[in-house]
């Protein structure tokens, strides 16, 4: 059994907690207590029935106004797989949250109301998945209760869908007519939809395949922590822990390390105190080299013939997540991996509007939820990849020197 | 070309040995908070297993609220003199007196609130800069929100509001002085996880986690263990059950389960079968207000 981990889109008024709320309902996953809690709370707010959406809203202020404010983590699973949601605000003001939320997804759901169909917010949220190359899109069409269930309906907006989808060059995505507040095509397929031919909601979470999201190709290992036990038996035991981002590791492969391009060769792998054939992505290992060389944390570990960029000048997207203002000239810690060093933001290409990936050159200043494209300086050099092309070691994030807040999340190119 | 493939367990475990490296790696005094409970037990094995062939690089820390289940406090001990870990004790009790503390009082006094108080003087005497804990954000529904480094001020206080936004596997542990950062390597395991991983790894637990005859008083439909810590009352069903623990936490405000199960096995199948959640069954603390984690946790709480 494996484990998807994946992102729902769309607010309160798209019915995304409604759909949430089901998926766990559907499947067991809420308990008789929990179920409890909820029923006097939909009382208190008398509503009648059962407010499915107040399962994931968890501190006081959501509850009290009905919004969910920050990036929620729900569990559920069935028997063919595990799931971890992250259950992200969908307005605007809240972006940064999304773009937090979809960092580690396997999948994005994309709520579309039947009634609305492909407006401002859908075209934000699969603009936000195509910046962060969330590997799968499901979009499903909500509410189709309140449209009689109309195939015509349904294949308007599948097409004006597919016609922005082409433009951010998303690639793999599915559509689904659902009623989230009934159930329809959630778990159980809809009588009401006779003309849709394709999965269920859940059919689809739990057949998607994942294992080619992984790249086995391009090896990239930083090292977290140098392990030394100094010990009378391991007296010269030096072994590198890291997690394997991407790619395999095996004894006897040539490897370089970055960022100062030193070659040794691997003299054993080791998984949890033990050693193996091999180590791969995304495990966490320790690798032991012939040479005794000086390697630190925040260093990588490549396979010789892999190939990546070594600079001190980066360009990236930034997704600014801090109150105060990004200010071109200030200095900055990034943070690839393990590695954190200083940098300037030497200059901002443009402002990227996320309604309508319209790239403004004239604006007043960068504030939180705005996506910029920005030139990095580093203090020294720095291995990275670019996001588009591996994920696994293309994000970065932003530290502020003195309030130690992280600014914004960059995507590397 | 080789199957790679690692399943829900295994990539659990890498995420969170991920994370326990990053401690010590980021950090300059982490501690690791062992309570002797399964998912404390639990994140001592992936310590271990972390760095591997090294010990753990940190000391394990025990806030003792005096209220502690025996079972748990012998099992505490033994497993870090095992390990050949450092163990430290601070006791509920001695802040009590040092700082004129009120107890809280009532039927089952609970110590959960001055745990806080005794967690802050101990962070305070060492300098941790990190504290690893065991917390799960499947458990309730204010840690469905926390952070995995989730950072505190002086007071310990949890504002949810200034969390920072943690994207991929980059963790941002950059404080200032008299700050401090709780790390949930867990934070993503549910409660069948933490069995399954259990019973994968082989790990022994402490007795209570298993079915044995025990003297409760049955209040509001929940079994609380007969000690000398719970006020009886004139009309008190006390009774002689079958019971378990299904967490373990103080023995004033830990419910016990009425359970035969005798193995891990057994253990599993209750959990699957089970229809109340782990918090709801066992925790009493949790009932006085929809908010009391959310509440508790801004004061300094894990």
């Amino acid at each position: 059994m494996d484990l998807l981990r994946f992102i729902t889109a769309g607010s309160v008024d798209d019915g995304k907690s409604t759909l949430i709320g089901r998926l766990l309902y559907d499947t067991d996953s809420i308990k008789v207590d929990q179920l409890e809690t909820i029923l006097k709370q939909s009382k208190n707010k008398s509503e009648g029935e059962i407010d499915l959406a107040l399962f994931t809203d968890g501190l006081r202020a959501e509850r009290e106004q009905g919004i969910t404010i920050d990036v929620a983590y729900k569990y559920f699973a069935t028997e063919k797989r595990k799931f971890i949601i992250a259950d992200a605000p969908g307005h605007i003001q809240y972006t940064r949250n999304m773009v937090t939320g979809a960092s580690n997804s396997d999948l994005i759901i994309i709520l579309v109301d039947a009634r609305l169909g492909v407006i401002e917010q859908t075209r934000r949220h699969s603009i936000i998945a195509s910046l962060l190359q969330i590997p799968h899109v499901v979009v499903t069409i909500n509410k189709m209760d309140m449209v009689n269930f109309s195939e015509e309906v349904y294949n308007t907006i599948v097409a004006d869908y597919s016609k922005m989808a082409d433009m951010l060059k998303i690639t793999d995505v599915t559509f689904i007519p659902i009623s989230a507040l009934n159930g329809d095509n959630i778990v159980n397929p809809s009588i009401n939809t006779p003309w849709y031919k394709g999965e269920t909601l859940l059919n689809l979470l739990e057949t998607i395949n994942i294992s080619n999201d992984i790249n086995y190709e391009e090896s990239r290992f930083p090292v977290q922590f140098v392990i030394r036990p100094q010990s009378e038996d391991l007296h010269d035991y030096r072994g590198y822990a890291g997690k394997v981002l991407s790619g395999t590791y095996k004894k006897g492969d040539v490897v370089t390390i970055l960022p100062d391009g030193i070659d040794s060769t691997i003299k054993a792998v080791e998984v949890h105190g033990i050693e193996v054939d091999e180590a791969f992505a995304p495990q966490s290992a320790v690798i032991r080299l012939t040479d005794d060389i000086d390697i630190n944390r925040g260093d990588l570990i490549v396979k010789k013939s892999n190939i990546l960029k070594v600079s001190q000048e980066i360009e990236a997207t930034l997704c600014w997540m801090d109150n105060k203002p990004l200010v071109v000239g200030n200095k900055y810690l990034l943070q690839v991996q393990s590695k954190r060093v200083r940098c300037v933001i030497k200059e901002i290409n443009y402002k990227l509007d996320v309604n309508t990936l319209e790239k403004q050159e004239q604006f007043d200043q960068v504030g939180l939820n705005d996506v910029v494209h920005v030139l990095i300086k580093t203090a020294s050099p720095i291995a990275y990849d670019s996001y588009n092309t591996l994920r696994a070691n293309g994000g970065a994030i932003l530290i502020d020197e003195t309030a130690h807040t992280t600014v914004a999340g960059c995507m590397l190119s | 070309m080789p199957q790679h493939t690692l399943n829900y367990l295994d990539l659990l475990e890498a995420e969170s040995i991920h994370i326990m490296r990053e401690v010590a790696g980021q950090f300059e005094r982490p501690c690791l908070m062992f309570s002797g409970g399964k998912d404390s037990i639990t994140l001592v094995q992936l310590a271990m297993k972390a760095f591997k062939p090294g010990k753990i690089p940190f000391p394990l820390v025990h806030i003792d609220t005096g209220h502690n289940f025996p079972e748990a406090l012998e099992y505490r001990d033994r497993m870090a003199q095992e390990m050949g870990a450092k163990l430290i004790v601070r006791k509920v009790e001695d802040t009590i007196k040092a700082r004129g503390l009120k107890e809280a009082g009532g039927k089952f006094p609970s110590r959960n609130a001055l745990q806080s108080y005794t967690l802050l003087d101990t962070i305070e005497e060492f300098g941790f800069d990190a504290c690893i804990g065991g917390a799960r954000r499947d458990e309730e529904k204010a840690r469905a929100k926390e952070r995995i480094f989730s950072v505190r001020d002086e007071f310990g206080s949890w504002d949810p509001k200034k969390q920072r936004p943690e994207l991929w596997n980059l963790y941002n542990g950059m404080i200032a002085k008299g700050e401090n950062v709780r790390v949930f390597p867990i934070s993503n395991w549910v409660e069948l996880d933490v069995w399954n991983y259990i019973k994968r790894e082989g790990i022994e637990l402490p007795s209570i986690y298993f079915t044995h005859e025990r003297e409760v008083i049955i209040h509001n439909e929940y079994l609380v263990a007969m000690s000398e810590f719970v006020r009886v009352d004139e009309g008190d069903v006390i009774v002689k059950r079958n019971v378990r623990y299904r967490t373990v936490g103080d023995m004033t405000c830990t419910a016990a389960v009425s359970s035969t199960a005798a193995t891990i096995d057994d253990i599993i199948k209750e959990i699957q079968l089970t229809n109340i959640s782990e918090r709801g069954e066992t925790r009493i603390d949790d009932q006085v207000s929809e908010a009391a984690m959310e509440d508790r946790k801004k004061n300094g709480y894990f």
